[in-house]
């Protein structure tokens, strides 16, 4: 099937993108029951908002903390694409940054804040240590992956990743909103957490 | 330095030694660290104390052979830091403290089973991933031995039924990560703070001893990853010594000037983070600004940002870069000027006086009792500066004042940051211009053994004196590699600073101690 | 001056001609509900981009950049987002009242919205006890917040709702005693009067000259503090309880207190450039006429809101400049220094008032 939806991230070319592949295999996964062209322009219209709108929860745990802070400041500044409205509380937030080792300690903690978050919400992995585990993944203290516990959307890989691989991130996040469905059969694919 | 004069004690002459060290004016105890010596030698405790007039240390160590129930004499009594050093080697080893009126676990799980840093522990097997909410008890267990030995327990209270307790962490946004505060209110009023460590506790020392040394290295910057040159300064320094090689004078230099500008990356971090806390954002970003050139420096040189890997054993990963001088000598008066403008934003701003001045104080007593080394030390009036008391790399070769203020306060926590900027520009302007020429790295054999012994060495990290404690059996990898923790002792002393000040303060004082939550966890 | 009541009454005219009385008000009625609404929600989204852009250019930052020219529709997409977005129901909370906070919020802030006099014959709510009715409105919206903070079941908004609930009480006196001052000088508390009498007799601020500075700086104090602002965002206060009374609130019902806390910003900078400098009322230069009959084209409407995004914008730049108070600090603020004051004044006005000192 011919992918027909394809996000513009506004002055990225699509061909920058470097997984392109990966990702016209799920805009075919997620579009693939099709739906009529005024739902689709709705949908359209509310995917704009939303991936225009991804309010960061205050999440860090460790070094990639500070990482997010720089990009939040002014060299880096998320803010031009809407994204600073830092909330502290999950349930205002639409998307939980995993910046930095999660502990078995921490684990059902970082579990209750995704639940406590409102739908749609979205997991971004950053660093090695939320990837896998990083140079920690030894240790018996530490999970391997926060995609074990919370479905993860997008890895951002680094320990810690520089302030311009969060935004690449972060741009990669809003592809994959831009290419939802809200009207249909469900809100938004059903992620199940790997084990 | 190497330790081949460590006192050995029997358990039951422990507390009249220490009681006579304590009398000597042996008042801080810098290090209390647990240890497994296998079935012969016991588990044990390896202490270290410290005059802080002379500078003297003394180390001392104690052990008990009974796997089952080991039990040593607390100190906790004579330093209120043992109390929750004490805490850390009941949570790893299972040595019980007699007398220590809290013995709770304070890293792990209420629920975890075993003793993860005993050698013979099996802590993955035990203990699964656990989903749910960690229970955390309102009482605890003393344990006291009796005249005729037999050991009994008595329950103290934590939090009585009448407190509203308030928790502060894991997830805030003011913690500086994923600090955990069982905050007990009046009102606004703190009664009583009680942390819950462990949120980011990645058992670096049990992942120490698989690794090979230089493994380790890549451990240590992400402890205190805003005193990662520092930190792993210390451990390079510690393994250079105990394998006797001599780094050049061009490496101790380069150290020297990158641990300052760590240090002035850290205090700026440090403002940037106390100015958000208290609600005056746009300093935040203002700091932020500032700290991005020192970034620009270490990228350059080091190729990081913030975890910088650049120290390596013999000397250095790279030799810095052409435009390393160019840039440091651009940085410093850009730097000097901002530091104006910093005080002129927020430092002479009515309300951050008087949300600062006499809040959370710290008595010379408290800080040195509670062994809260570093910035808010020297806040209280307490001269600890390891670059001076005990200097290494090229400290002794450079002039520069150890800035101490009286009241410790949160204000002057914060002025002495502030002017602990200026200081570091100073030392690095006296280093820039005469880095010696020389080797950048010394050769080392490909595997690297260090000979057995035992070894320590501390410098002063960004917020105070980062040990590294080294037990070696002469394999190719560490039998004990014990970092002292900067941030558990300002951690431990937030209650007494706390106590009788709004949640408001506590914020103001949490910002201003400083602490970095990876470090104390470790 | 164009007055808009013959715009009003060309409707009513146009109304009356076809339909009887009650069902021409009725319409009315609708007519001007959605006027308020839609500027409600214009005002909003200007105000919001205004705040992220300013504090953006105070920062030294760019500020929203990417969605439509210099950002200026991300706020769209944030209302976009909001409007989706899941309201959670959670257990163990007090229902309907939770369910309520939001709603008395927005209709207190709705309420005092509709006093604003935007042009001659533009006023929506407008009677001779006007001013109180302003006070007596804005005091619903501190029911929502109290009601928001004890019926969430969770400890940080029962603190942040208390700090609330004492603050803008405590601040809410020194407000109605300046409004007081102001009510001495006009002598009437109806905003259309009180807008004409300025725009005959020259500004508020100008007239009651030294108590009338006074108690504008005590306004602005005051009026911040009753908006939730920083420095005295202390029911919020982010790095203490997190969001405040509004943790547990997701959704459009957050949007609410969001949209509100705005709002009610806008609106307190509108009642500061009614009562203080003019409302409608042109600027004035007394002797020069033709000055004064080009800035007399310019419409009523354009000054006021002009006014009033002059008092926000003083208001932002307060917030974005200084560090938070504490909340015994901001207490004793209140009750030892600005209400005393604010007694003071309002003598020395009643004073200039009688003894004819006032120009």
């Amino acid at each position: 099937m011919e992918v027909k939806k394809r996000a513009k991230i506004k002055s990225f070319p699509y061909e920058d993108f470097k997984d392109n592949e990966t990702y016209e295999k799920l805009v075919q996964e997620l579009n693939a029951n099709g739906a009529n062209v005024i739902v689709t322009q709705l949908d359209n219209l509310i995917d704009w908002g939303r991936s225009n709108s991804l309010w960061p929860l205050t999440f860090a745990t460790s070094c990639c903390g500070i990482e997010f802070m720089a990009v939040c400041a002014a060299r880096y500044d998320i803010a031009r694409f809407g994204f600073e409205v830092t909330r502290n509380s999950p349930r205002q937030a639409d998307v939980i940054l995993v910046s930095g080792t999660i502990t078995t300690k921490m684990a059902p903690v970082l579990k209750r804040l995704y639940d406590q978050m409102a739908d749609p919400k979205y997991v971004v992995a950053v660093g090695g240590c939320a990837i896998s585990g990083g140079p920690f993944t030894k240790s018996y203290h530490v999970l391997k992956g926060v995609d074990k516990i919370i479905p993860v959307d997008v890895y951002v890989p680094g320990c810690p990743p520089r302030p311009e691989s969060f935004l690449y991130g972060m741009m990669q996040l809003q592809r994959k909103v831009k290419v939802e469905q809200f009207f249909g059969t469900t809100n938004k694919k059903q992620k199940e957490p790997k084990e | 330095m190497t330790l081949d004069n460590i006192k050995t004690l029997e358990p039951s002459q422990l507390r009249a030694e220490m009681q006579g060290l304590k009398a000597k004016g042996f008042d801080y105890l810098s290090n209390l660290i647990g240890m497994d010596w296998g079935e012969e030698g016991g588990l044990g405790v390896v202490y270290c104390v410290e005059n802080t007039a002379t500078h003297e240390q003394a180390w001392l160590k104690t052990a008990s052979t009974d796997r089952e129930q080991p039990v040593l004499p607390t100190v906790s009594d004579l330093w209120d830091i043992a109390n929750i050093y004490e805490r850390e080697a009941y949570d790893f080893y299972g040595i019980i403290f007699a007398g220590h009126p809290d013995m709770r676990r304070i890293f792990l799980r209420e629920d975890w089973v075993g003793y993860p840093m005993r050698k013979d522990d099996k802590p993955e097997e035990q203990n699964p991933l656990r989903m749910t909410n960690e229970p955390l008890a309102d009482d605890t267990t003393q344990y006291d031995v009796q005249a005729d030995g037999t050991v009994t327990t008595k329950k103290n209270v934590v939090f009585g039924p009448d407190d509203y307790v308030v928790n502060i962490g894991p997830q805030h946004p003011s913690t500086h990560g994923v600090l955990h505060f069982r905050v007990a209110l009046d009102g606004e009023i703190i009664r009583k703070i009680d942390p819950v460590l462990g949120y980011i506790h990645r058992g670096v020392e049990k992942l120490n001893e698989s690794y090979t040394y230089p493994q380790t290295l890549a451990l240590t910057d992400r402890l205190d990853y805003l005193a990662a040159m520092q930190s792993r300064h210390a451990l390079c320094m510690c393994i250079e010594k105990a394998m006797e090689i001599e780094v050049s004078e061009r490496v101790q230099v380069v150290r020297t000037i990158l641990d300052e500008l760590q240090r002035i990356d850290s205090h700026i971090l440090f403002f940037s983070c106390l100015c958000q806390d208290m609600g005056a954002t746009t300093a935040f970003l203002y700091g932020f600004r500032d700290r991005e050139k020192i970034l620009d420096i270490f990228e350059e040189t080091c190729g990081g940002r913030l975890i910088i890997n650049y120290n390596t054993i013999g000397g250095l990963m790279a030799d810095i870069h052409p435009n390393f001088q160019k840039r440091v000598k651009e940085f410093i008066p850009y730097m000097r000027k901002n530091i104006k403008e910093y005080h002129a934003l927020f430092t002479g701003n009515v309300i951050f006086q008087n949300r600062s001045k006499g809040i959370g104080p710290l008595t010379k007593e408290q800080a040195i009792s509670f062994g809260c080394t570093g910035g808010t030390g020297r806040a209280a009036g307490w001269a600890n500066d390891v670059r001076k008391n005990h200097p290494y790399a090229a400290y002794d070769k450079v002039d520069f004042n150890q800035v101490l203020r009286e009241s410790g306060d949160s204000f002057d926590r914060y002025m002495i940051r502030l002017d602990e900027i200026l200081e570091s520009l100073n030392i690095i302007e006296q280093l820039v211009d005469n880095i010696p020429e020389g080797n950048y790295k010394e050769k080392t054999k490909p595997i690297i053994k260090v000979p057995e012994g035992t070894y320590y060495q501390a410098v002063e990290s960004s917020r105070g004196e980062f040990g590294v404690f080294l037990e070696s059996k002469g394999d190719k990898s560490p039998y004990r590699l014990h970092y002292r923790s900067t941030g558990l002792p300002l951690v431990a002393a937030m209650h007494t600073a706390c106590k009788g000040f709004k949640i408001a303060d506590l914020v103001t004082i949490g910002g201003t101690m400083d602490y970095i939550v990876p470090d104390i966890d470790r | 001056m164009f007055d808009f009541a013959k715009v009003t009454n060309w409707i009513d005219a146009l109304l009356l001609s076809f339909l009887p009385g009650w069902a021409a008000t009725l319409v009315e009625c609708v007519l001007v509900a959605l006027a308020i609404i839609t500027l409600y929600a214009v005002f909003a989204i200007i105000l919001i981009y205004m705040e992220r852009k300013i504090c953006a250019f105070f920062q030294c930052r760019l500020g929203p950049n990417r969605v439509g020219k210099w950002g200026s529709i991300q706020v769209l997409a944030d209302v976009l987002k909001m409007l989706t977005k899941e309201i959670i129901d959670m257990k163990n909370v007090d229902r309907l009242l939770h369910k309520m906070a939001p709603f008395l919020v927005i209709v207190a802030s709705m309420l005092t919205f509709a006093c604003l006099p935007w042009n001659k014959g533009a006023e929506v709510l407008d009677f001779n006890i006007g001013i109180f009715f302003f006070l007596a409105a804005g005091s619903i919206g501190v029911v929502g917040i109290l009601l928001a903070g004890w019926s969430s079941n969770n400890k940080y908004a029962l603190i942040g709702a208390m700090r609330s609930g004492a603050q803008i009480i405590s601040y809410e006196v020194s407000i109605g005693l300046v409004m007081l001052t102001m009510i001495v000088l006009t002598g009437t508390m109806s905003f259309s009067e009180i807008c004409q009498q300025q725009a005959d007799l020259g500004w508020n601020i100008f007239r009651g000259h030294v108590p009338a500075v006074l108690a504008f700086i005590i306004y602005l104090i005051a009026g911040n503090a009753e908006c939730n602002r920083g420095p005295f965002d202390m029911p919020e206060a982010e790095s203490e309880l997190t969001a405040g009374y509004h943790v547990e609130y997701s959704g459009m019902h957050f949007g609410f207190y969001y949209l509100a806390e705005y709002l009610n910003l806008f609106i307190c900078a509108g009642i500061a450039s009614t009562i203080f400098l003019g409302g409608w009322a042109p600027f004035h230069v007394p002797g020069l006429d033709g000055f004064n009959h080009v800035m007399d084209y310019i419409p009523g409407a354009v000054w006021m809101v002009g006014k009033t995004f002059f008092v926000v914008f003083l208001l932002m730049w307060i917030r974005w400049t200084f560090p938070r108070l504490r909340i015994d600090q901001l207490l004793a603020l209140e009750w030892k220094y600005l209400m005393p004051m604010s007694l003071v004044l309002l003598v020395l006005m009643a004073i200039c008032v009688s003894l004819g000192l006032t120009l």
